[in-house]
């Protein structure tokens, strides 16, 4: 089911989690590759933040297998995540206002010299990633981020994430709250570091955002993995159906599958 | 990008002739402004204001309510604040006389004070993470009234006379016109400047301040943060008994009531933010500077005691009025610059 023969960066099988009596993730098999954004979609209550919130290990799950270049692994919190290279974006951006942008893309892994703050240092690395990522649309790396535009700011937490030679980058709803110049600008800067080398995963409600920049799609419908396909393999349609049916032609879950996990997930999931 | 580039190049070219970038950069130095401007119509009023002696004076009566105020500037950064610091400087007074009275050693004295605040702080911290109480206001409303009155209970209600010697020149002594308790406060300030602006765990109380989930998700130890801007104001307290005990060679349950109150409008007259994340060490000792040199002008220009109250609260109001008008022009040139750019 693999859009490529390339072998994964990191790969999830046979996840399960559940929170008491509801499963919100069941079965799942994920997998991502570097070079490549990988599209997470769903609808709400779909798994989505779930399954994010597994690999960023800020929940643990139940039980399935994780591997990481190959390797098994175990993640038992953000900080294995962060040691592994595995970054998230998140939606609320968790920016702080009242600081600069470079205070801000070091905040909680600042950079001593003597024990003191090393700032100059701190404003270089933060200067030569904005501009690795080519971004020109901040004025001054000092600016105070309450200063900064929607798309700014998202382009100011997206650019913390790869400040750590971070090899995952996975975006949650990066474009939720922007207007459409700005979108197109976190789109592109997405589109570069899958370019650069990255792996990326972009959840999205977006269906133009998803085609715009994917190479392969994830769907997930109330838990399970319904598909990963080749971005240029399905159509709008397909995707959204996948979305909203679990299924879409020869895609997704057996009929009776279907059927039968819609019932299970009735006025329990959600 | 080269719009990007000839953005910049307008901006610049423009940006000298703002209106409110002018405006903007007075009302930034708002605080030190205000300060100049009190001092100089009161150094015009009384001829003895500006006199080394008054000076002096000045400097030896804002030693404690400094103290207090740059502990109280950490603890606002964080989005808190510490209503126990008058009590807790009375709770420090009163243990360091009656220590004094059985242990003739000054330097004991003054770390029983200091461990007293400290503990007080610790139990304001404590309570206010581990407890998970709503907000740092009722913890420290608590201590604010079982510290004074364990303070009362302890020294029977009296006031012990006698402090160390040591104490005594902390608290009242000079070296040549200026009293000894001012290099204490600058050396204070400068620890404190040190801490907010040189070092991690400075950084890290901002970021608490500005958004302290995000400060969790950076893995940034929020409680341990929260816990030590608490004890910090603990050991402030203990810090502002020693010198109050000092000055007045006593230890009296008395000491220091509504000195919480003058420690959090100095911070707020110095500008500080009590949404978090906003303020310097600074602007918080010109704010302690102001109610003292203010007290000082009045008493001077012989202003009624019971007025004194009332210009103390103008202040303030002006303060953060101008503070307010400071946001919303900021605001104003964010949007200028976001429409040209």
């Amino acid at each position: 089911m693999n859009g490529t023969d390339q072998r994964p960066l990191l790969e999830l099988r046979g996840l399960y989690k559940s929170f008491g009596a509801v499963q919100v993730l069941h079965d799942v098999d994920f997998s991502i590759n570097p070079g490549q954004v990988t599209a997470l979609v769903g609808d709400n209550g779909a798994g989505k933040s779930t399954l994010v919130k597994c690999i960023s290990g800020i929940y643990s799950h139940d039980s399935g297998e994780f591997r990481f270049e190959g390797r098994p692994i175990t993640i038992h919190g953000p900080r294995d995540a962060a040691d592994l290279g595995i970054e998230i974006v998140y939606q609320d951006l968790a920016l702080c206002d009242n600081l600069d942008i470079v205070q801000n893309m070091f905040l909680g892994r600042e950079r001593r010299r003597n024990a003191v703050l090393d700032d100059p240092t701190m404003e270089q690395m933060a200067a030569e990633t904005l501009a690795s990522l080519a971004v020109r649309t901040v004025k001054s790396v000092r600016q105070q981020v309450a200063s900064l535009s929607g798309g700014q700011r998202q382009t100011v937490a997206i650019a913390k994430a790869v400040l750590w030679n971070s090899k995952v980058v996975i975006l949650d709803e990066p474009t939720a709250a922007l207007g459409v110049a700005q979108t197109a600008q976190v789109l592109e800067l997405v589109r570069r570091l899958a370019d650069n080398g990255l792996a990326v995963v972009l959840i999205s409600h977006n269906m133009n955002d998803v085609f715009a920049v994917s190479d392969r799609i994830a769907a997930l419908y109330l838990g399970r993995m319904v598909a990963q396909v080749k971005a240029t393999d399905v159509t709008h349609g397909q995707i959204v159906e996948l979305i909203t049916a679990g299924r879409s032609g020869d895609l997704g879950l057996p009929p009776q599958a279907e059927a039968a996990v819609a019932m299970d997930a009735n006025g329990v999931d959600q | 990008m080269v719009r990007a580039t000839a953005d910049n190049a307008a901006r610049g070219r423009i940006g000298g002739y703002d209106p409110p970038s002018v405006g903007l950069a007075v009302i930034r130095i708002g605080p030190v402004l205000m300060l100049v401007v009190v001092v100089t119509v009161i150094s015009f009023l009384s001829p003895v204001f500006l006199t080394t002696r008054n000076v002096g004076n000045v400097l030896g009566q804002t030693a404690a309510i400094a103290v207090l105020a740059l502990a109280q500037l950490m603890v606002i950064l964080t989005r808190g604040i510490d209503l126990s610091v008058g009590s807790t400087l009375a709770l420090s007074a009163v243990v360091g006389a009656m220590v004094f009275e059985s242990v003739q050693s000054g330097p004991i004295v003054i770390l029983a004070m200091l461990a007293t605040g400290t503990a007080v702080g610790a139990v304001n911290g404590a309570l206010y993470v581990y407890g998970r109480l709503p907000h740092p206001f009722i913890v420290t409303l608590a201590t604010l009234s079982a510290a004074r009155g364990l303070a009362l209970w302890l020294s029977g209600g009296q006031p012990h006379r006698g402090m160390p010697d040591i104490v005594q020149a902390l608290g009242g002594g000079l070296l040549g016109w200026l009293p000894y308790s001012t290099f204490l406060v600058a050396g204070l300030a400068l620890l404190t400047l040190l801490l907010t602006t040189r070092l991690v765990w400075g950084r890290w109380i901002y970021a608490v301040g500005g958004n302290p989930e995000g400060a969790r998700r950076a893995a940034i130890p929020v409680k341990g943060v929260l816990i030590s801007v608490y004890v910090l104001s603990g050991l402030a307290a203990g810090v502002a008994g020693v010198i109050t005990a000092g000055r007045l060679n006593a230890g009296s349950p008395t000491f220091g009531e509504l000195a919480e109150l003058d420690a959090i409008a100095a911070v707020v007259i110095g500008g500080a933010s009590f949404l978090g994340g906003r303020g310097n060490v600074a602007n918080a000792l010109v704010g302690a500077l102001m109610i003292g040199v203010i007290r000082n002008g009045m008493n001077l220009l012989n202003v009624d005691a019971f007025l004194q109250p009332i210009v103390i609260g103008v202040v303030i109001l002006i303060a953060v009025e101008l503070d307010v008008i400071r946001g919303r022009l900021e605001e104003r040139f964010r949007v200028i610059q976001a429409v040209r750019s």
